[in-house]
C-alpha cells in the first residue's frame, strides 16, 4: 500500500472498523511512514478532545418526569429509578448467570470463565448499589495510598485523563477468594472498572477479549500481577484504554 | 395511548437507559435546551406509538433514530437555519499553531471545542457526534442517519477535516 491507497482507510483504522487484513496493511505501511503516522496522531487527538466529558450533554435532572411515557406517576428520584432499572437489568443477569452456569456444567467451562463472570457481577453491582468508589478523587497521587492502607499489595494507578479516560476514584472489592483493588475510569459517561490483584502464577498473560451480557471484558497478567477491566464501553476504546493503562 | 404493564416495562427497559443518549443528541442538533428537552419528550412518544414495530436488538440506535427525526421536524417547524456559516474571521486564530503535530501535543482549548462542533455544518455534526459522543459503530449511524455506509464514511472524514482546520486556526485547509 501507498500513502494514496492508505488514505481511505485512515478514518476506518482509527476508528477500529477495518477488518483485520486491512488493519494489517495499513499498520505495514504506518511502520514506514511518519506523514500518514501523523495523520493518524492528529486524528486521535481529535477523537480524545471529542471525549472530553464537558462536550457531553447529560439529560437535566426532572427530564425523566417530563416524558409522557405510559407509565405510572412516580414519585422516585431518577437515581432510585435507575437503581431499580439497574435491579431489573442485575436480576436478569443472575437468571442468565444461572443459565450459563447450567450450560458451564455441561460444556466444562474454565475457571477464568467463572471469574469472568463473577468481574461483570462485580461491575454491575459497582454502578447498581451507587458504591461505585470508596475513595473518590481524580487524582493518583491520593488513590494509591488510600489502597495502601487497605491491601497487602500497591496496585500501578496510570493518570489516564489527557488521553481521555480520566480516572474517578477506587473501591475494594472481594474477587477470586481475595480481596482486591477496584480503580474506576470514565469514558464520557461510561464506568471502566479496573480490577488487579497479586497473580497465583508467575507467567505474563497477553490482553485476552471476551464478552458477557453485553459487558465488554478484558484480562491480562503482566510483573505478577493479575488484570480485568470491564466496561459498557465500545470493543474499540475499551481496547484503547487498556493499551494506554499498559502504558 | 396505553401499553400493557409488561409490555411497559419492557419500553422502559429498553429506552430509558438511553435518556442521556438522547438528549445529547437532540441537544447537539438543536443547540438549545428547551429544544431539546421538549424534542426528547415528543421523541418517547412517538418511541411509544412505534414500540410495536420495533424489531429487538439494540434500543439505542433505534431511538436516536427517532430522536434525530423529531430533532429535524423542531428545526423545519422553527424554520432555524440549518446551516451556519462558518465565520473565517472570528475562528482565525492565526497560524501560531497551524503545524498539524502541534495538534496532538497541544492542550484542547474546550470552549473551542464546542464551539467548532457547534458551527459544523447539521449533517456532519450529527455524524461526528453520534460516533465520537455515543460510540455508535458506522453501521448503525448510517442506521439512524438513513444514509448508506458510504455517506457516513465520508461525512465523518470532511466533519474531523473541518474540525481540524477549524481548532488549527486555518480555516483554508492548512491541515492537509
Amino acid at each position: 500500500m501507498n500513502c494514496r491507497d492508505v488514505y481511505q482507510f485512515l478514518h476506518p483504522y482509527a476508528d477500529g472498523e477495518l477488518d483485520l487484513v486491512r488493519q494489517l496493511e495499513v499498520e505495514g505501511h504506518l511502520s514506514e511512514c511518519s506523514e500518514c503516522t501523523d495523520q493518524v496522531e492528529n486524528l486521535r487527538a481529535l477523537k480524545t478532545a471529542l471525549a472530553l466529558p464537558s462536550l457531553y450533554h447529560r439529560a437535566p435532572a426532572g427530564l425523566r418526569e417530563k416524558l409522557q411515557l405510559p407509565i405510572q406517576p412516580s414519585t422516585r428520584s431518577p437515581r432510585r429509578t435507575y437503581a431499580r432499572l439497574a435491579a431489573v437489568a442485575a436480576s436478569v443477569l443472575v437468571l442468565l448467570g444461572a443459565v450459563a452456569m447450567v450450560a458451564s456444567l455441561a460444556s466444562g467451562t474454565t475457571a477464568d470463565d467463572r471469574l469472568a463472570e463473577r468481574v461483570v457481577a462485580g461491575h454491575v453491582r459497582s454502578l447498581q448499589v451507587d458504591h461505585l468508589t470508596d475513595v473518590v478523587s481524580s487524582d493518583k497521587h491520593t488513590v494509591k495510598p488510600w489502597f495502601r492502607g487497605q491491601l497487602d499489595f500497591s496496585p500501578d494507578v496510570p493518570d489516564l485523563a489527557s488521553q481521555g479516560y480520566p480516572l474517578t476514584g477506587g473501591r475494594l472489592d472481594y474477587l477470586d477468594d481475595r480481596p482486591v483493588a477496584a480503580l474506576v475510569y470514565h469514558r464520557r459517561q461510561h464506568a471502566i472498572n479496573l480490577y488487579t490483584w497479586p497473580a497465583t502464577d508467575a507467567p505474563d498473560r497477553p490482553v485476552r477479549g471476551l464478552s458477557r451480557n453485553g459487558f465488554h471484558v478484558r484480562q491480562w497478567q503482566r510483573a505478577g500481577m493479575t488484570y480485568w477491566a470491564v466496561s459498557d464501553l465500545n470493543d474499540q476504546e475499551l481496547d484503547e484504554f487498556v493499551r494506554l493503562f499498559r502504558g | 395511548m396505553h401499553l400493557d404493564p409488561d409490555t411497559r416495562r419492557q419500553f422502559e427497559d429498553l429506552t430509558l437507559p438511553h435518556l442521556d443518549a438522547a438528549y445529547n443528541l437532540a441537544r447537539w442538533l438543536t443547540r438549545d435546551d428547551h429544544a431539546a428537552q421538549d424534542v426528547v419528550q415528543e421523541a418517547y412518544l412517538r418511541a411509544a406509538k412505534y414500540f410495536a414495530s420495533f424489531r429487538g436488538g439494540d434500543g439505542r440506535p433505534w431511538l436516536l433514530g427517532i430522536v434525530r427525526r423529531a430533532s429535524l421536524d423542531w428545526l423545519t417547524k422553527h424554520r432555524q437555519r440549518d446551516e451556519v456559516a462558518f465565520n473565517e474571521v472570528a475562528h482565525d486564530r492565526g497560524d501560531e499553531e497551524s503545524n498539524p503535530v502541534l495538534l496532538a501535543v497541544r492542550k484542547w482549548d474546550q470552549e473551542l471545542v464546542r464551539q467548532a462542533l457547534i458551527d459544523l455544518p447539521r449533517q456532519l455534526r450529527e455524524t461526528v457526534i453520534l460516533r465520537e459522543l455515543e460510540g455508535l459503530t458506522y453501521q448503525q449511524i448510517a442506521t439512524v442517519t438513513e444514509v448508506p455506509v458510504g455517506t457516513v464514511m465520508s461525512r465523518l472524514a470532511r466533519g474531523r477535516q473541518q474540525l481540524q482546520q477549524r481548532l488549527s486556526g486555518c480555516p483554508e485547509g492548512g491541515v492537509r
